[in-house]
């Protein structure tokens, strides 16, 4: 078997051109997500058990069905709706990348949410403790004590799934959208050779992951310099 | 609230915690008046910390009353905030917030509770970091400190909100040995001061030159109450000189 170097060198720029969208669906999906994601979070803790149960089926939804289904499903399914195709969705639902947007967004929102809940639970409680024992509200706690350090507690985790959401971007070349997947799956119709394409394809997701593991540990360092002896 | 002297500080009348089927309080009379220094002490489990934890409603009474300063806890958020701004608390674990500096521990609640403008809030936060004789350690962050700085950081921060009462629960368990006499000189020098405290502790050197009065439970009881003198030298029931025995045999 021959392995065609000219081929990845000629491809990799191409496929380059794909990557301010697959860069657009995870900055747009992850922001979205996480909003989202802070909501479920909240409607979890708010102690009303409607709120908390919305959330909790949402949550099993979400992550109890595969990521390509539901991009499926928004894509192909919801525009056989009268009321989807009539409705003030339809301007961003009847794109491609707007359906992919919508299922990355709401697959990865309810990861996320469990993700924070996991910080939440790890704040110390005599920290909460002594919040109250200052006289300080529910909401102060929540907001001075519980937030800054459950985020530093769900930090490592949460790098973790926007890196999964990364990969699951590529799952948006499915429904025509031409991300670096995308493209990489258009060279090889032409050039029959999926070898050095999806081997260089691979090598691009894992520079990108690199880079996003970098700008993690920068912010994990920076939320835990509390953490640290010296200095 | 008002100067009354006839009135304790501290009502609790036939007072009962329950957690679940356990009763971790059993029919607790307490008063408390301004300026008292109360020592309570007695095996683990006996119901001590869960008695001042009432105090300030970090755990919530089943039966009986609670009365601080003629206020009475009940389920009004606007009581509790009350009682909870006369009662500072120190812990066993300290309890700073560790994301904070340690000045910034002691500014947050006097800013958000107390609505004490930053300037303000800093200048008391240095003043009660002096008089627990740590003022240079302001801008460094709890796990910077010895677990000894950073309990008379956590007195100093329960001062800085200006309570009537100071609860102490186990404030020196934590701490390494050499570091237990700096804790309990900040202490004694509250003490001095008229503070009104409470304190839960093993410390019977402390207990003995500082209190005013020895509360010794078991079982969720007060089994006995005396001034120290009495209190060690003739204890009246039998439970309490066994348990004096055990901790004093060494």
């Amino acid at each position: 078997m021959s392995f065609d170097l000219n081929l990845i060198l000629d491809s990799l720029p191409k496929m380059l051109a794909g990557f301010g969208v697959t860069l657009q669906l995870l900055v747009v999906s992850g922001l979205l997500g996480l909003i989202l994601a802070i909501l479920l979070l909240l409607m979890r803790l708010s102690g009303k058990f409607y709120l908390d149960w919305v959330a909790q089926v949402y949550i099993y939804i979400f992550r109890g069905t595969p990521i390509l289904v539901q991009i499926f499903i928004i894509y192909y399914g919801l525009p056989q709706f009268e009321a989807v195709r009539d409705s003030v969705f339809w301007s961003i639902l009847r794109e491609p990348t707007g359906c992919a947007i919508l299922a990355l967004t709401l697959n990865t929102g309810a990861y996320v949410s469990e993700i924070l809940r996991g910080g939440v639970l790890g704040v110390d409680k005599g920290l909460l403790e002594a919040g109250s024992a200052l006289g300080m509200s529910a909401r102060q706690k929540f907001i001075y004590i519980t937030t800054p350090l459950a985020t530093r507690l769900a930090l490592p985790a949460y790098s973790n799934d926007v890196i999964s959401l990364l990969k699951s971007t590529a799952l948006a070349s499915t429904i025509t959208i031409t991300d670096m997947t995308g493209i990489a799956r258009t060279i090889v119709a032409d050039t029959y050779a999926p070898y050095e394409v999806f081997i260089s394809l691979a090598i691009v997701y894992m520079i990108f992951t690199f880079g996003i593991q970098k700008l993690f540990g920068v912010f994990e360092r920076y939320l835990g310099r509390y953490a640290r002896r010296e200095e | 609230m008002t100067d009354d002297n006839s009135r304790p500080l501290i009502q609790m009348v036939k007072v009962d915690k329950f957690f679940g089927s356990f009763q971790a309080l059993r029919n607790i009379d307490l008063e408390v008046q301004k300026g008292e220094r109360i020592v309570i002490c007695g095996p683990s489990g006996s119901g001590k910390s869960t008695l001042i934890r009432c105090i300030n409603r970090l755990e919530k009474h089943n039966a009986g009353e609670i009365i601080i300063d003629g206020i009475e806890l009940t389920d009004k958020v606007e009581d509790i905030d009350a009682v909870r701004r006369e009662v500072g608390m120190v812990f066993q674990n300290f309890n700073l917030f560790p994301h904070m500096t340690i000045v910034k521990n002691l500014m947050i609640a006097q800013q958000l509770v107390r609505k004490t403008s930053k300037d303000e809030s800093r200048k008391l936060a240095m003043r009660y970091l002096e008089r627990v004789k740590i003022p240079e350690q302001a801008d460094k962050y709890p796990i910077q400190l010895s677990g000894g700085q950073q309990q008379r950081v956590a007195i100093a921060r329960a001062l800085c909100m200006e309570p009537e009462i100071i609860l102490f629960d186990e404030p020196t368990s934590a701490l390494d040995p050499e570091m237990i006499n700096e804790v309990l000189d900040v202490m004694v020098d509250l003490a001095k001061e008229g503070m009104t405290m409470i304190c839960v502790t093993h410390e019977m050197g402390f207990a003995r030159s500082v209190a005013d009065r020895i509360i010794f439970m078991d079982e969720g009881e007060i089994v006995e109450q005396a001034e120290p003198a009495a209190f060690f030298d003739n204890p009246k029931s039998e439970r309490t000189r066994a348990f004096l025995d055990q901790i004093l045999s060494h």
